[in-house]
């Protein structure tokens, strides 16, 4: 991350504590370009909340600063940032009506009578939700409360948008028509947008890139699929997607491969990502859908021998769960060509390339 | 679009489907019923039963009619445009009925005679006198008219007369008007009561008065404070909630007793201002035994019944609305009072309903610490209801406040709605 100058946000070294003993956010360092579309995905309590309201003006960070439009924005108070943000449990103001909830961004900034009403009326439209004005949010199905929500946090036309975890409340289905209408939406208006959920596969969806919080400290930022390709640690690999871990001591370092002593037993060669020196544990990582079926058994590099525990059909794929050098735990996914032939407790061979194997940091 | 459904709907029984649901909706209102039923009981011996009573006292005229059944019969047929007294056959009856009634009775409808005109009271007594020495000598008097008249000249009174009649109907409404200092004339027209009677429209007024200002100062004072409880995290809430709760678990005498304590003219308050020299030692201030004596202690004691659904509403309203009203621009004084205060309005009327209704009728720390002009419509009440026995007067006066409770509750159903009620 270098010192971009013409980056939008920058968070610039922030730490954040609430009660003086703990760092929630520790060194925090982020630039998100003008139109970009930035997820916070982490695991509960990872402070992306509050490097979200950090943003927004409702915490203080202890340290650092953050520049928006270049400017520093700690002394300006929320009120006055122009960010508009959509809130968990979307917070409309339950004693207005959806107009006046809209109208209400547009009143306190004293616009005209007749500028409130087109703004209003452009952004239900722009929400589909033009004929529910004058209803109150009670009337409202969670989707159509989240849209105006969204709809309210554009109305006044902030130069960023913040959501936190918008739409943790929805179920499954409504859930992916919302991803869809807010990414349509971002590329249509061309505004900034930092997002924050626990979903990998919403961010994966909606993002240009994702920051990945564990802990107070980005782990890894990227576009989705260098997040999902090339995971730069541990945890990383572990939270985006569905990875086989095998732990293991490195033997010998070659370039950017190295070998890997399991502790299951057996060798395997692994691109070298996280790790440094000979003798140091590693953590070994491997997708399921890169692991291949081998008919005979052979002698190669990365060409294991395991049981099969358990074979779930899934359709287009099936899901065998094997045990490879000691791990119970090995998924590999076969796809369904039509002429696979393989039975709980029978005894397979598995294979993977080097490149697809990646050594990280042990933990 | 109504579907009309013309073929019965059967369960797999073959009972019709309304049928069934029927009964076993009708199984489950009988245990509703029972289970309700011990309430129901209580609530109709302790409350209703009462209250009716009480309701049935403010018009009720009775007594005093069967005391002198014959003698209000016999009235009713005396033409006053005609006559300036009453025939003869009224004297005899009234004669007939003091030498023979019932002494109890008589003695009893004594106390309602004078409600409608002073000096009832001792001319029975006289005339029940004048009756028994001429019953003891056993003639029978030619014209009873003559001999009571003979026996007290007040019976040649026509006011006396015309004060007999708002006596003769079995329902009044004396007591009503009484309670707001009105009366009868002899024509039965409503008049103002003797200036120096006219104490309930003042007492109303002033009863009026100090229960506005005590919900307006519980409001005033019981807002931050329920808002600080609602807002301050569970564990330091929970201390000051017991705070808020404390003068419940403390005798309501004492702690009137302690408001003496604090205000009277050697008390507390006047102590440190005077001693801080504020005051001087002649210049303290007389803060009880008068209105704003039973202001402050009022608005002390009642002021849980404002925190308390303050707060339960309060405690409901998500922080992030204020939040998200400036992140939507808003200053805070601005969000407050376009989104958090509207949202409070529940609370505010629940809250400001219970303390006025309480305070209408607030009786022991008025009676207490009022002195002589902090006295509210209660002290009346509790005056009649022990040291005059006048009951009608008393129940006259309880069925109004109750009328007003009940056109408060009105009035707030119109303009909140009574289903916005939030009390805990
Ligand atoms: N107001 C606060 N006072 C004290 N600690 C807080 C406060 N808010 C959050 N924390 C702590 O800070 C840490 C980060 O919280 P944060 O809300 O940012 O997490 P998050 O990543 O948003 O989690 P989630 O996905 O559950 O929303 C947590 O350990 C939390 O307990
Ligand atoms: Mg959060």
């Amino acid at each position: 991350m270098n010192n971009n100058i013409e980056s939008f946000v920058k968070f610039e070294k922030i730490d954040k504590s609430y009660d003086g003993e703990i760092l929630v956010v520790k060194n925090l360092n982020l630039n998100i370009d003008k139109s970009e579309f930035v997820t916070m995905l982490g695991p509960s309590g990872s402070g992306k909340t509050t490097t979200l309201m950090m943003l927004a003006g409702f915490e203080t960070p202890t340290n650092g600063e953050i520049y928006l439009d270049n400017q520093p924005i700690s002394k300006i108070p929320p009120y006055e940032r122009e960010i508009g943000m959509v809130f968990q449990n979307y917070a409309l103001f339950p004693h207005m009506t959806v107009n006046e909830n809209l109208s209400f961004p547009l009143e306190v900034r004293k616009k005209s009578k007749s500028d409130i009403e087109n703004r209003v009326k452009k952004a239900l439209d722009m929400v589909e939700l033009g004929d529910f004005g004058n209803r109150f949010p009670a009337q409202l199905s969670g989707g159509q409360q989240q849209r105006v929500a969204l709809a309210r946090a554009l109305v006044f036309e902030p130069r960023l948008v913040l959501m936190d975890e918008p739409l943790g409340a929805l179920d499954k289905n409504l859930r992916e028509q919302m991803q869809y209408e807010i990414k349509h939406i971002h590329e249509r208006i061309g505004i900034t947008v930092v997002y924050v959920t626990h979903d990998q596969s919403e961010a994966l969806t909606m993002s240009n890139r994702i920051a990945v919080f564990n802990d107070g400290v980005i782990q890894q930022l990227s576009t989705p699929d260098i997040l999902y390709e090339k995971p730069e640690n541990s945890f990383v690999a572990q939270f985006i997607g569905e990875n086989n871990r095998m732990t293991g001591t490195i033997k010998e370092i070659e370039g950017d491969f190295c070998l890997v002593d399991l502790d299951g037993g057996g060798i395997v060669k692994a691109m070298k990502i996280n790790v440094n020196s000979v003798g140091e544990k590693t953590q070994l990582s491997v997708r399921p859908e890169r692991v291949v079926l081998k008919e005979e058994s052979s002698a190669d590099v990365n060409t294991f021998n395991g049981t099969v525990k358990e074979l779930i059909y899934l359709g287009d794929h099936i899901r065998a769960r094997l045990n490879v050098c000691n791990n119970e735990e090995f998924i590999v996914k076969i796809p369904n060509e039509g002429n696979i032939n393989i039975e709980e407790g029978s005894n397979i061979n598995v294979s993977w390339d080097a490149k697809d194997i990646r050594a990280l940091d042990f933990n | 679009m109504e579907v009309i459904i013309t073929e019965q709907i059967l369960t797999t029984d073959g009972i019709p489907l309304k049928e069934s649901l029927k009964k076993a909706e009708r199984n489950n209102k009988i245990r509703a019923f029972f289970l309700v039923f011990p309430l129901l009981i209580f609530i109709i011996i302790t409350f209703v039963v009462p209250i009716g009573d009480m309701m049935l006292r403010s018009v009720d005229d009775s007594q005093i009619n069967t005391v002198y059944e014959k003698t209000f019969e016999e009235y009713k047929k005396w033409d006053k445009s005609k006559d300036e007294l009453p025939p003869e056959s009224v004297y005899k009856a009234l004669f007939l009925e003091i030498a023979y009634g019932d002494k109890l009775q008589l003695g009893r409808a004594l106390t309602r005679m004078n409600y409608s005109k002073s000096g009832w009271k001792s001319l029975i007594k006289k005339t029940q006198r004048g009756i028994k020495k001429i019953v003891k000598s056993g003639e029978e008097p030619l014209s009873y008219k003559q001999t009571l008249i003979d026996i007290n000249e007040n019976w040649a009174d026509p006011t006396f007369w015309y004060a007999m009649g708002q006596m003769i109907n079995k329902q009044t409404s004396i007591y009503y008007w009484n309670a707001i200092d009105r009366t009868f004339d002899q024509d039965q027209n409503v008049v103002m009561q003797n200036e120096d009677r006219r104490v309930y429209v003042s007492t109303w007024i002033k009863t009026f008065k100090v229960s506005i200002y005590v919900t307006f100062f519980c409001l005033l004072l019981g807002f931050p404070v329920a808002h600080l409880l609602a807002s301050l995290p569970l564990r330091y809430s929970n201390i000051l909630m017991i705070f808020v709760l404390l003068p419940f678990w403390t005798s309501l005498l004492v702690r009137t007793t302690a408001w003496i304590v604090m205000l009277q003219q050697n008390g507390v308050i006047n102590d440190v201002l005077v001693w801080l020299g504020i005051l001087s030692d002649d210049g303290r201030i007389q803060m009880v035994y008068n209105q704003t004596g039973t202001i402050i202690a009022m608005t002390q004691i009642l002021l849980p019944f404002m925190i308390l659904p303050l707060y339960s509403v309060m405690k409901v309203i998500p922080k992030s609305h204020m939040r998200a009203a400036q992140n939507l621009g808003a200053k805070p004084t601005i969000a407050f009072i376009r989104v958090y205060l509207p949202q409070t309005i529940p609370g505010m009327s629940a809250g400001g309903l219970l303390v006025f209704v309480l305070a209408i009728g607030y009786f022991i720390t008025p009676e207490l610490v009022g002195g002589k002009d902090g006295q509210l419509i209660g002290h009346w009440i509790a005056y009649h209801l022990k040291t005059t026995l006048n009951w009608g007067l008393c129940s006259a006066l309880g069925a109004i406040l109750l009328g007003i409770m009940l056109i408060l509750y009105w009035l707030y159903n119109k303009i909140v709605g009574i289903d916005n009620i939030k009390l805990g």
